[in-house]
């Protein structure tokens, strides 16, 4: 698509920008309708972000301007919850990359049963991050898990303490989305041009050189999109310690506290703070993948 | 002006909003007005059909003024608060009655979110009930709930080993000290609720009340009222707890125990005294069926008013139980009102306690001989929920529960400081200075 913007300016004929006026055209109805759906709930909770409101006390709604932020910002909770984040995040996202790699690498070569596994490979991602998180909290469980029979931890509590409790977050965080990177990056895998592979075989390279020389910086695109991808989703976290731990023992994220204050508290004022610092420390991500890494999304299509 | 901004922003959307559900209504509506008879939806705390029965039994008695239709809640009770606040906020009509836990009775009042009764009715409504639940249903002074059944906590304990350290927990004077001593002598334990939940507010709450203090200096104030912990009656509190917590009379579990955790370690070996809810004996006869559970065990428990903080001030037992609210938005409020005096009869409170073991809120229920064959400690009940002290009755009951919890969670690490530090931080939270 026309994403070419700062491409140095080339004359353009008069055919190309009819191209992309109607390029403009045919995407207007969808962004209007993302502007709509998105648009509209966002500037709501920036403005309810900057009163005090709790939704059972309609008479006590008070104007703060930015003070929700200002609480927040100095809270221990907030740096707490956004560290609990911040590790779930660079952990199972690292794990993930060099775990999808492995499968999409593997789903590229397997040449006798590639379907079935392929299929394996992807049953994960096909089940509701719900219904995982029960399977992972049961497997885990005190009195009906496995894992402590299988292991010989008799009366270990998993949930009991922050970092097993994190631990058994992240490995079903991982379980459950490592298919999603390693399909993005079977996409960027087999768009490494082969005769590039060949000649650099012919040329003497090892196996790893081909990898780091040639094979990784021609899927680059690839991986940065879905580093981008499972980052923002990984940061979003909320299902997993629902399930798990309800929040407790410090494995609180900041989803589950923007939760916790809209739907327990029903703190709108302070909840929808939180909910808009979420907001943004997304886009930062974004902008630092798309502008710091320069990850071009139109490219992992081949483009 | 970012008040009328947002007006403005709202009317141009909701008339689109509304024109959506409308829609959605019509096509959803057609099923439940068939018949020309109003259905009043009645949403109910999850039990064995108590609730259910009394609805269709009022529904036929009406005479075809009304049907009732029973919408079933989650099991606890922050779940339940969680769906009707929503609904209501959203000004929902098909909430005509509600079963709503004592703790969030003010808040919802307070909010706008139930019919009020006037004193006329409230007067009569609430005739021949015990003390303490009325309390429970009213804020500023207006009755908006009827209570429906109640509960107060009693202490249990063993005979032969109350025998056996010398003391009388029937005793008028019987403190927390003396449970401590006799407990720690005859190396067993108390079992109390010292989970990071309700229960712990439970807990404090009843301590503090029982010592003479308050956890609210005016809980009506709202967001601007004054936490009042740092009193004679909270370092009392925090010290029973921390010497408990921290001597050999505390189970293993104390931390992370509930009622039935507390529960199964009363009826161990260990057990010695335990403070929880009057189900807890028909429970142990229930393990006795089931054969789990020695009958010696159950002929050796006794019970006794919740022991004093002080010896010369009596004790304020912890306050359970449900009130019936009618929806602010219903479109049948005399009906509902109706269904409420039908329902809340003292002979639905004795067979509600009869059939679901839930204390009545009435006092003749307590002299029903079907009652006193099934409780032996009838008289208890009644006496302990009539004297018994509510949690705090104010519109932000889950920011001043939350910050105890908070707070006194674990109760080893509970200090004379602990006090101080909660009105701080209770009162930072209520005023938006703090996330809980």
């Amino acid at each position: 698509m026309s994403t070419a913007t700062n491409e140095p300016e080339v004359v353009v004929s008069e055919r190309v920008k009819g191209e992309r006026r109607l390029g403009l055209w045919l995407t207007a109805p969808s962004f209007l309708m993302m502007i709509l759906v998105t648009a509209y709930p966002l500037g709501y909770a920036v403005v309810l972000s900057l009163y005090n409101y709790r939704l059972t006390d309609p008479g006590g709604r008070e104007f703060v301007g930015l003070n929700n932020y200002w609480v927040i910002l100095r809270d221990a909770v907030w740096w707490n919850d956004f560290m609990t984040t911040l590790v779930i995040t660079v952990v199972t996202v690292a794990i993930e990359l060099v775990v999808g790699f492995i499968f999409a690498y593997v789903m590229l070569r397997i040449i006798r049963g590639r379907g079935p596994l392929r299929t394996a490979i992807l049953i994960p991602y096909g089940i509701v991050t719900v219904v995982s998180a029960f399977i992972w909290r049961y497997a885990f469980a005190l009195d009906s898990g496995f894992v402590n029979q299988w292991f010989g931890l008799t009366d270990f509590n998993w949930f009991g303490d922050r970092w097993s409790a994190l631990f058994v977050i992240c490995l079903s965080e991982i379980w459950k989305t490592t298919p999603f990177i390693s399909l993005l990056l079977l996409a960027g895998l087999v768009q490494v041009p082969e005769d590039m592979q060949e000649a650099a075989k012919v040329d003497g390279a090892t196996a790893w050189q081909r990898l780091v020389k040639v094979t990784l910086p021609n899927m680059k695109a690839a991986i940065m999109v879905a580093l981008l991808f499972r980052t923002l989703d990984a940061w979003r976290i909320f299902d997993n310690p629902f399930v798990m731990t309800r929040g407790a023992n410090n494995t609180e994220t900041i989803s589950f506290l923007a939760y916790r204050q809209n739907v327990t508290l029903v703190n709108l004022g302070m909840g929808s703070a939180i909910s808009v610092l979420l907001f943004l420390s997304v886009v930062a991500i974004a902008w630092v993948f798309v502008k710091g890494f320069k990850t071009d999304l139109s490219q992992v299509r081949g483009d | 002006m970012q008040a009328m901004a947002l007006r403005r922003l709202k009317g141009r959307l909701l008339p689109a909003i509304a024109m959506a559900v409308a829609l959605a209504a019509t096509t959803l509506a057609g099923c439940s007005q068939e018949s020309g008879t109003p259905t009043l939806t009645w949403f109910i705390n999850p039990d064995n059909g108590g609730q259910e029965q009394f609805a269709q039994k009022c529904a036929a008695e009406s005479g075809g003024a009304y049907q009732v239709q029973i919408e079933t809640l989650p099991n606890d009770a922050t779940a339940q608060r969680e769906q009707l606040v929503r609904r209501l906020a959203a000004k929902d009509s098909s909430i005509d009655l509600m079963s709503l836990d004592v703790i969030y009775t003010a808040e919802f009042a307070n909010a706008g979110f139930l019919l009020g009764y006037s004193p006329q009715e409230a007067a009569d409504l609430t005739d021949g009930m015990l003390d303490a639940p009325i309390e429970t249903a009213k804020w500023k002074d207006t009755l908006y709930a009827v209570p429906f059944k109640s509960n107060a906590q009693l202490l249990w304990f063993r005979k032969s080993l109350a025998k056996k350290a010398g003391v009388d927990p029937t005793s008028d004077t019987f403190t927390w000290d003396d449970m401590q001593k006799a407990a720690v002598e005859e190396k067993k334990t108390i079992s109390e609720q010292g989970a990071r939940y309700e229960g712990l507010m439970v807990w404090v709450n009843a301590l503090i009340l029982s010592g003479g203090g308050e956890i609210l200096s005016n809980p009506e104030a709202g967001r601007d009222a004054v936490p009042s912990m740092a009193s004679e009656a909270g370092t009392k509190a925090a010290d029973i707890i921390s010497t408990l917590a921290n001597s050999t009379a505390a189970p293993a579990d104390l931390s992370v125990a509930q009622e039935e955790q507390a529960r199964a370690v009363f009826q161990s070996g260990d057990g010695m005294f335990m403070l929880n809810w009057p189900y807890v004996l028909a429970a142990a006869r229930g393990a006795v069926e089931d054969g789990t559970l020695d009958q010696s065990v159950v002929d050796d428990i006794g019970f006794a008013r919740y022991p004093r903080v002080f010896p010369d001030t009596p004790s304020r037992p912890p306050l359970g139980g449900v009130n019936l609210a009618i929806g602010a938005f219903s479109k049948y409020p005399d009906l509902a009102k109706q269904l409420v005096d039908c329902a809340s009869t003292p002979d639905n409170g004795t067979q509600y306690m009869l059939d679901e073991g839930e204390p009545s809120v009435y006092a003749s229920s307590y002299d029903n001989p079907e009652v006193r064959d099934a409780y032996p400690n009838a008289d208890l009940i009644r006496q302990s929920i009539n004297d018994a002290g509510p949690r705090p009755i104010t519109p932000y009951y889950v920011d001043v529960a939350g910050s105890i919890i908070n707070t006194w969670h674990p109760p080893g690490a509970v200090n004379e400081n602990t006090p101080a530090q909660t009105d701080e931080f209770m009162s930072a939270v209520l005023q938006g200075r703090r996330l809980l």
